[in-house]
This record gives C-alpha cells, sequence and structure tokens, in this order.
C-alpha cells in the first residue's frame, strides 16, 4: 500500500484496518458488506432483510426513516450502504436520500413499486446510486456491492488527483483495495470524488492524510463556519486547504472539507436548477453549484458528478442552515444533471443574480447585494453564497455559463463552469443576500421572481447558447467571458423579463467576475459579454419578471435553464438569451450565458449569476450578446425554438462567439435563434 | 395420507397455482430463501402480508365510502397494497390492483369502486388458496 502519501496509505492500508470485520472480511468481498434496509411496508422488509443476509451482507433493518437516520448518525462509520423505499409515511424516501449524501455521504439505493420515469429520474438526480423496481428479486441485490466500490474508487481517485502532485504513486489502482474498505475511510476524502478543481492544491494533502479519518458529522454550526469560510475566500478561491484554514476546526481535515466542499457545490447547482418559482428566489441564492469556484477547475467535473453528487440536498442544507432563514431549500435539491431539464437551474439562482447584478451595477467589485429584493429566507448558505457570488461576480462571472453551456455538449469543462458559477453564484448571493438581506427582500423580490420565471425561461432560451457550449467545452478556460466587465454586469440591470435569454445574459454578466477574463471565443463561449455590459444598466429591476427569466443570472440558469426550458422560452428569446436551455443542459447554457456576459460587465455580473442558469445555454450561443438593458429587446419571438438540440446551441454560441462584438451592450439577440429551445 | 401422496398433493397444488396465473415468479424467490435456518419462512411472510395488509384493505375502503372521494390518497394507498401484493408473488391480486389505480387517475369512482371489489375477491381467494396449499406442505414436511 503506498504510504508516500497519508492519503494514500489511508486507502490502502487503512482500509483494511479499518475494514470492521477485520482483514479477513477484505478477502471475502463483498460478505459481510454492512447494508441499512429502510422500508415501511413489514412484508418487504422481511423479504429484503432475508435476500441481504442470503447474500451474506450484514443488515440491520428499520421500518421508518427517522429511525435509520439516527442510527447512521449513531454510527457514521457503521454502514456501507443503504437501501430506502421512495414511499414512506414519516418522511420522503427522497429526502433520506439527500440527508444521507449530506452528512455521510454513503451510497443510496432506492427502491419502489413505482416504475414511472419521473420517479426514477427524481432518484438519479436526488443523488441515488440505483434504482430498484419492486419487487426486488434477490439478483438485483447479490450487485449491490458495486456501488460501494465505485464510490470509493471514485472518491479515492478524486483525492488522488488532488493530491497528485504529491504522489504520482499514489494512484486510483489503489483505491481499488481502498475501496473494499470500510466507509470509515471514506468520510475524509469523500468530497474529493470529482473535483479535481478543489483538488489542485495536491499539496494540502498531506497536512491531513492520516489513516484512519473518522467521518465528520457536518452539524449547523460547523457547515455556517464552512459556508462563511468559503465566501469570505470568494467562491472561486474557496479551496479546502484555505478553507480548513479558516475555520480552524480543530480535527477537521483538508479531505473533510473537501467532500464537503464538493456536495456544497452540487447543492447550490441544484438549488439554482430548480428553483422556478419564485419562492424559489431565496433558494436561489444559495447558488448551487459548489464546484463553482473557478471555472478552469470544473473541467474534472462533468455532469455526472455534478448529478451524482447533487446530493446535497436542499432539504438537508436547509436544514442545516435554515436556521434562521427559513428560507425554501433548494427546490431543486437535484443535481443541475441535464436530465433534469426542468429547472434544474433554478430560478433561483438567476435571481439571485440579478440581485447582484444589480449590485454589482453599483459597485463593481463590491460585495453585491444582489439579494436586495431577494427574500431572506435564504438559508444562510445561500445568502453566504449570495455574498459570495457577488464578489465572485467580479471576478469570474463567467464561470457557471460553462457549465451551462456545455451542458449540450457534455463538456465537462463547461459544465463544470457552469456549476462552478453556480456556485459562486449562489455564493455570492448568499452572502450578498445576508449582507443585505434587508434589502434583498425587497429589492429582490422581483426580481428574483422574474428571475425565476425567468430563469425559467432562460434555460429554456439558454438552450440556444449552450449550442455554442459544445465548442467551448474544450477549453476549459471558457471562462473566458470577458469578465472584464465582471463588476458591471448588470445581472439585474437588464431587462430581464423582457428575455430569458437576456436575463441569461445578465447572469453571465454576473459571472464576469473576472474582468479581466475575457470570454474568449476560443472558451467556448460567448464573446457576447456585452450583453452585460447593457445589462449592469438596467437597473436592477429592469427585468421585470419577463426578464427575470432571461437574466437570471447565468448561474442559475445552469441550472434553471432546464427547468425554466419551458417558461419563457419567448422571453428568452428577446434577450436573445436562451440561457442555454440547451436541451436541458442547463449547464451549457449558463456556460453560455455566461459567456455572454462576460463582456466584462460587472453589472451583468449580477445578472450574469442568475442568467447563468439560463444562460448556460446563451453563454454557449454567443448569439446571445445580451443587450445590457434590453432584455426584452430582441424579439424573443423565435429565441426558442423549440427543440434546441445542442448542436444548435453550440453553433448558435459559436456563431454568437464570432460575432460578439466587444461592444458590451449589444445583445443581438439575433445570432441566437433560441429555436433550439427544448422546450 | 402418506408421504408421498402429500408431496405429490403439495407438488400439483403449487403448480396448478402457478398455472392458473395466482403466483408468479416471486413467490419462487420466497421459496428460494426458505432454508433450514428458516424453514418456515414463506409461511411466515404470507402470514405477515395478510396481517398487514387487512389495514391496508381497511383503509381503502374507508377512503372509497368518504365522500368526496380522495382519489389521491387512494392511490397512495393502493400503491402501498400493490407493493407488498407484489412481493409475495401475488400476481392476480397485484394486476386488480393495477386496475384500480388507472381508475383512481382517471378518478373514475364508479370504476375504482367496482375494481376494488375485484381486488378485494382476488385477495381472499388467494388467501384461501394459499392456506390449503401451505398446511399441506406443513403435513408434508411432517410426515418425513
Amino acid at each position: 500500500m503506498n504510504v508516500s502519501s497519508a492519503k494514500g496509505s489511508m486507502s490502502i492500508s487503512s482500509s483494511t484496518s479499518t475494514w470492521k470485520a477485520g482483514d479477513t472480511i477484505s478477502d471475502q468481498f463483498p460478505a459481510g458488506l454492512r447494508v441499512l434496509v429502510v422500508d415501511d411496508d413489514p412484508t418487504c422488509l422481511m423479504i429484503l432483510e432475508k435476500m441481504l443476509i442470503a447474500c451474506l451482507y450484514k443488515v440491520t433493518k428499520c421500518n421508518r426513516a427517522e429511525m435509520a437516520l439516527s442510527k447512521l448518525r449513531e454510527n457514521k462509520n457503521g454502514y456501507d450502504i443503504v437501501l430506502s423505499d421512495v414511499h414512506m409515511p414519516d418522511m420522503d424516501g427522497f429526502k433520506l436520500l439527500e440527508h444521507i449524501g449530506l452528512e455521510m455521504d454513503l451510497p443510496v439505493i432506492m427502491m419502489s413499486a413505482d416504475d414511472g420515469k419521473q420517479v426514477v429520474m427524481k432518484g438519479v438526480t436526488h443523488g441515488a446510486c440505483d434504482y430498484l423496481i419492486k419487487p426486488v428479486r434477490i439478483e438485483a441485490l447479490k450487485n449491490i456491492w458495486q456501488h460501494v466500490v465505485r464510490k470509493r474508487k471514485n472518491e479515492w481517485k478524486e483525492f488522488e488527483q488532488s493530491g497528485s502532485v504529491e504522489e504520482g504513486d499514489r494512484q486510483p489502482k489503489q483505491s481499488d483495495d481502498a475501496d473494499y474498505s470500510s466507509s470509515a475511510n471514506e468520510g475524509n476524502w469523500k468530497g474529493s470524488k470529482k473535483r479535481k478543481d478543489e483538488e489542485e492544491e495536491t499539496d494540502e494533502r498531506d497536512d491531513t492524510s492520516t489513516l484512519k479519518k473518522p467521518r465528520v458529522v457536518w452539524s449547523v454550526e460547523l457547515h455556517q463556519q464552512f459556508v462563511a469560510a468559503v465566501n469570505q475566500l470568494g467562491i472561486d478561491k474557496a479551496v479546502p486547504k484555505k478553507i480548513l484554514e479558516l475555520m480552524n476546526v480543530p480535527g477537521l481535515t483538508r479531505e473533510n472539507v473537501a467532500s464537503h466542499l464538493q456536495k456544497y457545490r452540487l447543492y447550490l447547482r441544484r438549488l439554482s436548477g430548480v428553483s422556478q418559482h419564485q419562492s424559489n428566489l431565496s433558494t436561489i441564492i444559495s447558488a448551487q453549484d459548489p464546484t463553482f469556484g473557478s471555472l478552469s477547475s470544473l473541467s474534472g467535473l462533468d455532469l455526472q458528478t455534478l448529478a451524482a453528487t447533487g446530493q446535497l440536498p436542499a432539504q438537508s442544507l436547509a436544514r442545516l442552515q435554515a436556521a434562521g432563514l427559513g428560507r425554501a431549500t433548494a427546490k431543486s435539491g437535484v443535481p443541475i444533471t441535464l436530465v433534469d431539464q426542468r429547472n434544474i437551474f433554478s430560478f433561483e439562482n438567476p435571481k439571485l443574480r440579478f440581485g447582484e447584478g444589480q449590485q454589482q451595477h453599483m459597485t463593481n467589485k463590491q460585495q453585491v447585494n444582489l439579494l436586495h429584493g431577494i427574500p431572506t429566507t435564504m438559508e444562510p448558505k445561500q445568502l453566504v453564497s449570495l455574498r459570495h457570488a457577488a464578489q465572485s461576480i467580479g471576478n469570474m462571472n463567467m464561470q457557471v455559463p460553462p457549465h451551462g453551456a456545455q451542458s449540450s455538449q457534455n463538456n465537462p469543462l463547461l459544465m463544470q463552469m457552469g456549476q462552478q458559477q453556480q456556485q459562486s453564484r449562489g455564493q455570492i448571493l448568499v452572502d450578498s443576500a445576508i449582507n443585505h438581506a434587508p434589502r434583498l427582500s425587497s429589492s429582490m423580490g422581483q426580481p428574483i421572481l422574474s428571475n425565476g420565471i425567468a430563469t425559467n425561461v432562460s434555460s429554456r432560451n439558454g438552450i440556444p447558447e449552450n449550442i455554442r457550449a459544445p465548442g467551448y467545452s474544450q477549453t476549459p478556460s471558457m471562462l473566458n467571458f470577458p469578465m472584464n466587465h465582471a463588476s458591471e454586469l448588470p445581472g439585474n440591470s437588464f431587462p430581464l423579463g423582457s428575455t430569458p435569454g437576456v436575463s441569461n445574459l445578465t447572469s453571465k454578466g454576473a459571472f464576469q467576475e473576472d474582468v479581466n477574463s475575457e470570454i474568449k471565443g476560443s472558451g467556448g463561449f460567448m464573446p457576447s459579454y456585452d450583453v452585460f455590459n447593457d445589462l449592469n444598466q438596467h437597473k436592477p429591476r429592469s427585468w421585470e419578471l419577463q426578464n427575470v427569466g432571461m437574466a437570471f443570472d447565468t448561474s442559475q440558469h445552469s441550472n434553471s435553464l432546464q427547468g425554466n426550458l419551458d417558461i419563457t422560452q419567448s422571453a428568452l428569446g428577446q434577450q436573445g438569451f436562451s440561457s442555454g436551455q440547451m436541451n436541458g443542459h442547463n449547464r451549457s447554457a449558463a456556460v453560455a450565458s455566461k459567456a455572454m456576459f462576460s463582456t466584462g460587465d460587472a453589472k451583468e455580473l449580477g445578472s450574469a449569476q442568475n442568467v447563468n442558469q439560463h444562460l448556460n445555454n446563451l453563454l454557449v450561443d454567443n448569439t446571445i450578446r445580451v443587450k445590457s438593458e434590453r432584455v426584452c429587446d430582441t424579439n424573443p419571438a423565435n429565441i426558442f425554438p423549440d427543440h434546441f438540440g445542442q448542436d444548435d446551441l453550440m453553433s448558435a454560441l459559436l456563431k454568437q462567439q464570432e460575432s460578439v462584438a466587444s461592444s458590451e451592450n449589444e445583445f443581438d439577440f439575433d445570432g441566437y435563434s433560441m429555436n433550439n429551445i427544448p422546450v | 395420507m402418506d408421504r408421498n401422496r402429500l408431496h405429490n398433493k403439495v407438488a400439483s397444488m403449487r403448480r396448478s397455482l402457478f398455472d392458473q396465473g395466482y403466483l408468479d415468479d416471486q413467490f419462487i424467490q420466497l421459496e428460494d430463501l426458505q432454508d433450514d435456518t428458516n424453514p418456515n419462512f414463506v409461511q411466515e411472510v404470507v402470514t405477515l402480508f395478510y396481517n398487514d395488509s387487512a389495514r391496508l384493505i381497511q383503509n381503502i375502503e374507508q377512503a372509497l365510502n368518504s365522500r368526496p372521494i380522495d382519489f389521491c390518497k387512494l392511490d397512495d394507498y393502493m400503491h402501498q397494497f400493490k407493493g407488498s401484493s407484489s412481493s409475495i408473488g401475488a400476481k392476480k391480486v397485484t394486476n386488480e390492483c393495477t386496475a384500480f389505480r388507472e381508475y383512481c387517475n382517471a378518478e373514475n369512482a364508479e370504476g375504482c369502486i367496482r375494481s376494488f371489489q375485484q381486488v378485494k375477491q382476488e385477495y381472499a381467494i388467494l388467501k384461501r388458496k394459499l392456506e390449503v396449499y401451505l398446511q399441506t406442505v406443513r403435513q408434508a414436511s411432517q410426515t418425513a
């Protein structure tokens, strides 16, 4: 076992040591796998238990979700996998799934007699490893151990990647051994799953790697400390090591933080993607994509991961943080995966973005209180993220877009970017929200709502943007968005109301966090950041609801793109932002939108963020040059074609790219034909 | 009855339960789970099913009798009932449940009521058949 790095060794050597049964177990794996099965139906429970015992697993059964959770909590490392029914009286199975994902990060398999596509999809988006249709046969249970192995392996790999610097030899291969290790090890580097960006600072790994790391339970306070640290650092700079330092919690390891950060990002993404309703406004702020930190770093992330890791349950987070905010937990709770087209990118983000955009508008680099209209119901986290997002907007507006934009193409980069954006956005938003909570509610309220709406729309529209994304995916740096404007992203300024697309743009602007990062076409996104500039100019409120959709700051749009697609296609059309509705790949749209926003308009940032979600598509689609001020100018009418094939989006985006003039305030939506926006 | 005859009887009863569509593959899964450590597993599960499902049946009855009918709740109960019955391999019962849910989705009260009668009927028939069958199984195993 490689002992070169604590981490690596952790997995290998420690795995055996931590392996419950002791070293002998590893030989007999998967025998002895510790399964927790939850089902309110006693007949099913009895049968499942018997089947699992027949598979030589160690079974613990309970018929209530609350009981299951408390068992898991009191014995954090006591289980390897959880099997849960979807339909339970005391708690929804998906909610349980989220809790487990957030707190314990165990693989969870859902079961139900319901084999409807929606439900299965919900399972996927909430992060379930698998979904079994009842009646369950023993053959299906014989293989559940693969999920445990896979998860460990992924975590290990991620872990490795981040710390790759140090040890080249500690490789994922070892993870195989590690995989068998009990969950005890997992806790530590769980988060590293595919969070390459986080792991960039590999050096930090040494500080924490210990062989055996007990799983950490993220209490509300701990989580708040975490969020505060993240916001302080800025979503793009929030790397585990620094977060750890800021948090200054004894006994907490970098891996714990990394793992949690990943989940947080997913959560944020999910939040931004899912919220469709106004009520989501508050949640939006939470910036869904934790991974948002840096676009470039996103590259590693692929949607899948995001989706999978999107376990960050909105609810859990909400619970964790909601202490005072009482915000509606992320609505979507669902990872931004492409699958969830509807609102993967909840409008929330866009909304936030708007807030931000507005704020930004006022101060480029200041913390925008984007949230000012945003109901402060947001959870602290969200607020924090908002704030953070606000900050980051200046810098990285566009992070998100990549995500969205690419979605169509599945460019990991894009996605990541989108994700990141969202995250950052969320963070920013949250922060802003927190700071300006009072303001937010009043001012943001509107925008947000509109965002929400817009996001929906934008998400749809966003797609076109995303189309471009594909092209962009290649360049992780998609974030080229002219971040210059970052501070300016009017985010809110753009009359989001008019076109969803616009909203996206704004969000993009929001993303623009770094003014200097120009969104080069090469980046794949949108050259049209100008949009953001324009956006900035508008007053935050400018985005009316209608626009809001569009303006959803790109950040959101990645997520919301999907969800919102249906809503305001036309709205987006106006803006030309189709935030990247791309086929439900909000991400790309977001990216696209981001790109668009990157016009370097800080103002746009605000909007960009929101738009982001939508924009994902937009971003991709350079055509979305959102004119800052008007979101609705462009003829929305055709903005959203019904099906926005990713290709279309990408091409649109590409087109846009080319045409991206530096004119910031020009949103030529013409390029965007939202037509492709899949509704 | 001597052992062989009993065993033959068991076999033919079992065959007919499957042939007539009362039971499906899932029941075989239960049988496979039965072993020396759990020699009465199938009986236990069936008993548990009938005891627990009685409660669900009652809930459905009540929901059907209330006015206005809450189709959502009805569907919910039936979903649970269906899950349960399918887990023991009660094929006909499960099929009737599916039919019921269709009426429920269509909010067809009349259809629901009629369909539920079918559900209860199949449920009762199967219960009787299983009781006889399992009793014969017990007898056969006792006459070693």
